[in-house]
């Protein structure tokens, strides 16, 4: 596997100043992206392309969102829980958004930690994440419940446009989804951790590679893309 | 800028040697194989299985369109189902799946120094997710109401409404599942090309010393994964609409007397995913294709690419514009006119790269020592068919030519022979090529000539005709054309002799399959290099090479891809890991 640092610069020959000089950089030898491992490499390339099955879903409903003919359900009253005997706006979504931006923070923590090679800390907050991701999606699953029974479904609501549903099913469930499937790898990853398999080396079971700490940082590049994605979800979907 | 380094300093190496996984049993070294030329060969099979039935499926709309009310088991419903399926698979299970899953993972470690993908794992599961998807596919053959009908664009609303087959089956439905998988399967194995590209080379392999196939390969994967995820979310919707009656695509519709419950979605919405993803699968066809003959037509003949710069800022540029292009599939669904002013403005400026790599392959056979070797021939065969079907596009890219042709067999002929017929005659050129290294014998060449000689003509003789008959007015996608005031006598007969022709070149096809599978044990031994050619993977110890392809010692690399004929030389070509300064490349490219 890759090093991460870039040694023998040396005997690097000087390079062109401007756009020669990035295009110089980016053709060098072995490696376009100098201190990067296979890894992160393929985790950032991954994350372009889900980037773009994201905006896609996004612009979709966007499009749907402003073509449609009858009214769009305001997000604000459909998003409101009644606490108290009033109806706060969002709140259940404001309180989701606030864990799962905190998981981002644990998880960054993590990763620290997993430098420091100290592997409690980083297997405790790693298991951390993954319980605020949990209770991400406990309350999303909350939120679909409450509309549900609410009379929302896909192909239709009560209040408006049919596409309200549709949009709000498709593209939360399928940010639920990478959530879900953020927290397996998150306990997986802190297992291993927890066991000590990136101190000793310990081949992968199904791809026999020995991992290295860093894989808690390739892990976390996942989960904070996870987090954005949701921020312009509750920016386009809720807040709009 | 100078160049400071002497031309024979070696590259500190950057990144340690890679732990490859090293197969124990029967199982784990052909089957469940980590090995990225195993997997390539699983890959190419699988896809050339599919495409077998597309060819069959072709020989069946051929028999209907040329001799119409001549075989009855061929109902409307049916040849909308032949046409569907032979479309869909031919595009994305067998070019898309051979030039990138097969060529892809075969040349890319060997072209690029490495000893395998950077993670094997991954590309293993690449191969079986693909596989799956085609199984999927293959099922909808022999679901109830079978495959879908949608034509291969799947346009809603028809595509899942009762009176398209398969519309309220299961067509659709495993039309649309087999995609996903596909798509997942490719992101898999794509990001593997991308990364290994980029950070897996060798030693003195600078970007600029890539040969032009492994840019055009990587440029294709780069666009791939960034255009396949419009088509992954326009098939969950459809899927939505179709399952769970959402109405993402679907307008109000009254079919049979009765409103839908479907209501106020767009059509249009679902071309516009449909064509941000299918105008970049031309480009993701196309540049494998374009980089493969360019490294053909310098090998063989013996000279070094013209322009190479050129060449890698023309593919990087037809890729980045091919994503702006996409809405001229789409002059007829209605748009603003500014939109059509744009959208055919782009689609005429990519004429200038791509005339720019034309002329470069030109400009590299000019006085050159051209052998007429069978990849030649198709190399060849290839800058003929696709200027044609590329100037036929010039007509389509404009809006008020392609109007009254759109929907025409002028259509069918363009397509056909910029993204058909052009690219799989640089398959088999490549096959014919590197077919030696893969199993160490070279192909037969006198049933090779015969193969090229019959497919080439042929295939003009397929497409050629149809550009009159769309200039006429005959429509495509019909099943039936008998009753036509357009259909003209002269017509007819023109459609039975593109019938006969499709008959003729399909049987061409079996003969080149017989000197696949004949020459693996009867071919002529083909030793390490027979070609003489300059790049990495002639030049491994083994033919065909082992499990981590180099033996020991990754080779370094010392020069561009392209030293042919260098005067004052031994031999006409120096490979890329023979040490000096002397040699044609590009002294500006530092190692």
């Amino acid at each position: 596997m890759a090093e991460t640092t870039l040694t023998h610069t040396d005997r690097m020959a000087p390079r062109p100043a401007g756009w020669q000089g990035i295009a110089a950089d980016w053709a060098s030898d072995q490696r376009a992206f100098k201190n990067v491992s296979w890894g992160k490499a393929m985790m950032w390339i991954f994350l372009l392309s889900d980037t773009f099955i994201f905006g896609c879903f996004l612009l979709s409903y966007m499009t749907a969102r402003i073509s449609t003919r009858v009214p769009w359900p305001n997000p604000s009253e459909v998003f409101a829980l009644r606490i108290g005997g009033s109806e706060i706006p969002l709140i259940l979504i404001a309180i989701m958004t606030f864990v799962l931006i905190s998981s981002s923070g644990t998880m960054a923590m993590a990763v620290n930690f997993g430098y420091r090679r100290d592997r409690r800390k980083t297997a405790i907050l790693m298991l951390l994440t993954a319980a605020l991701g949990a209770t991400f999606v406990g309350m999303q699953a909350f939120e679909w419940t409450k509309l549900i029974t609410e009379g929302v479904r896909p192909w239709g609501n009560p209040w408006g446009a049919a596409q309200f549903g549709s949009c709000f099913f498709m593209i939360t469930g399928f940010h639920g989804t990478h959530v879900t499937i953020g927290v397996i790898f998150l306990i997986i990853v802190a297992r291993k951790v927890w066991r000590g398999d990136f101190d000793i080396g310990r081949p992968g079971f199904f791809t026999s590679r020995r991992g290295r700490y860093e894989n808690v940082e390739i892990m976390g590049l996942y989960w904070h893309f996870v987090d954005l994605v949701w921020v312009f979800i509750f920016a386009f979907f809720y807040l709009w | 800028m100078v160049d400071v380094t002497p031309a024979d300093a070696v590259p500190p190496a950057e990144v340690g040697e890679v732990e490859l996984y090293h197969p124990h049993s029967w199982w784990t070294k052909y089957v469940f194989s980590q090995d990225a030329k195993v997997i390539a060969v699983q890959y190419s099979a699988t896809a050339t299985a599919i495409g077998l039935v597309a060819l069959v499926l072709s020989w069946l709309m051929r028999l209907q369109l040329g001799f119409p009310g001549t075989f009855d088991f061929i109902t409307p419903e049916a040849y909308y189902q032949f046409i569907t399926m032979h479309g869909m698979i031919m595009v994305i299970y067998l070019l898309t799946a051979l030039f990138l899953g097969g060529f892809g993972n075969y040349l890319i470690p060997l072209m690029v120094g490495a000893r395998d993908m950077v993670f094997p794992y991954v590309n293993m599961l690449s191969y079986w997710v693909y596989l799956l998807a085609v199984l999927v596919l293959v099922s909808s053959f022999f679901a109830p109401g079978g495959p879908t009908g949608a034509g291969w664009t799947l346009y809603p609303p028809q595509a899942i409404m009762t009176g398209t087959p398969g519309g309220q089956d299961w067509g659709i439905i495993l039309m649309l599942s087999s995609l996903i998988l596909f798509i997942i399967g490719f992101t898999m194995g794509g990001l593997n090309y991308v990364v290994t590209v980029l950070q897996g080379r060798t030693r003195g392999m600078t970007l600029m010393r890539l040969p032009l196939t492994v840019w055009g390969i990587f440029t294709a994967t780069v666009m791939a994964l960034l255009a396949f995820p419009a088509l992954f979310v326009a098939c969950v919707m459809m899927l939505l609409d179709r399952l769970l009656g959402t109405s993402f695509f679907m307008p109000a519709v009254v079919e049979m007397g009765e409103q839908l419950q479907h209501n106020g979605g767009s059509p249009i919405l679902f071309q516009h995913l449909f064509w941000f993803f299918g105008h970049p699968e031309v480009y993701i066809v196309a540049l494998p294709a374009f980089g493969i003959v360019s490294d053909l037509i310098s090998t063989h003949a013996r000279k070094n690419i013209f322009g190479y710069r050129m060449m890698v800022w023309a593919i990087i540029a037809i890729g980045a514009l091919s994503f702006v292009v996409w809405a001229h599939h789409m002059y007829v669904s209605g748009m603003h006119p500014y939109f059509g002013f744009f959208f055919a403005t782009t689609t005429l400026i990519i004429a200038i790269p791509t005339a720019i790599k034309v002329y470069n392959w030109v400009l590299t056979l000019w006085r050159g020592d051209i052998h007429l070797t069978i990849p030649m021939l198709f190399a060849l065969a290839f800058i003929v068919t696709f200027v044609n079907g590329g100037l036929t596009g010039l007509f389509l890219g404009n809006v008020v030519v392609d109007v009254p042709l759109s929907d025409t067999m002028f259509v069918v002929a363009h397509f056909h022979m910029v993204m058909g017929v052009a690219p799989i005659l640089v398959i088999f050129g490549a096959i014919y090529h590197w077919y030696p290294k893969v199993t160490g014998r070279m192909l037969d060449e006198t049933l090779g000539r015969f193969h090229f000689w019959v497919t080439f003509l042929g295939a003009y003789l397929i497409f050629f005709p149809m550009h009159y008959l769309g200039l006429m007015g005959i429509p495509r996608r019909y099943a039936e054309l008998t009753d036509m005031t357009i259909m003209t006598e002269s017509a007819h007969h023109l459609n039975s002799f593109i019938s006969i022709m499709a008959f003729i070149v399909g049987f061409a096809q079996m003969v080149f399959l017989f000197n696949l599978i004949w020459s693996i044990r009867h071919g002529r031994e083909a030793g390490g290099n027979p070609w003489r050619a300059t790049t990495l993977e002639w030049q491994t110890p083994h033919t065909p090479p082992a499990h981590g392809n180099f033996g020991k010692e990754l080779p370094i690399v010392y020069r561009w891809a392209y030293d042919y004929s260098v005067p004052g030389a031994k031999e006409d070509f120096i490979p890329q890991n023979v040490p000096g300064s002397f040699g044609l490349g590009p002294s500006r490219e530092q190692p």
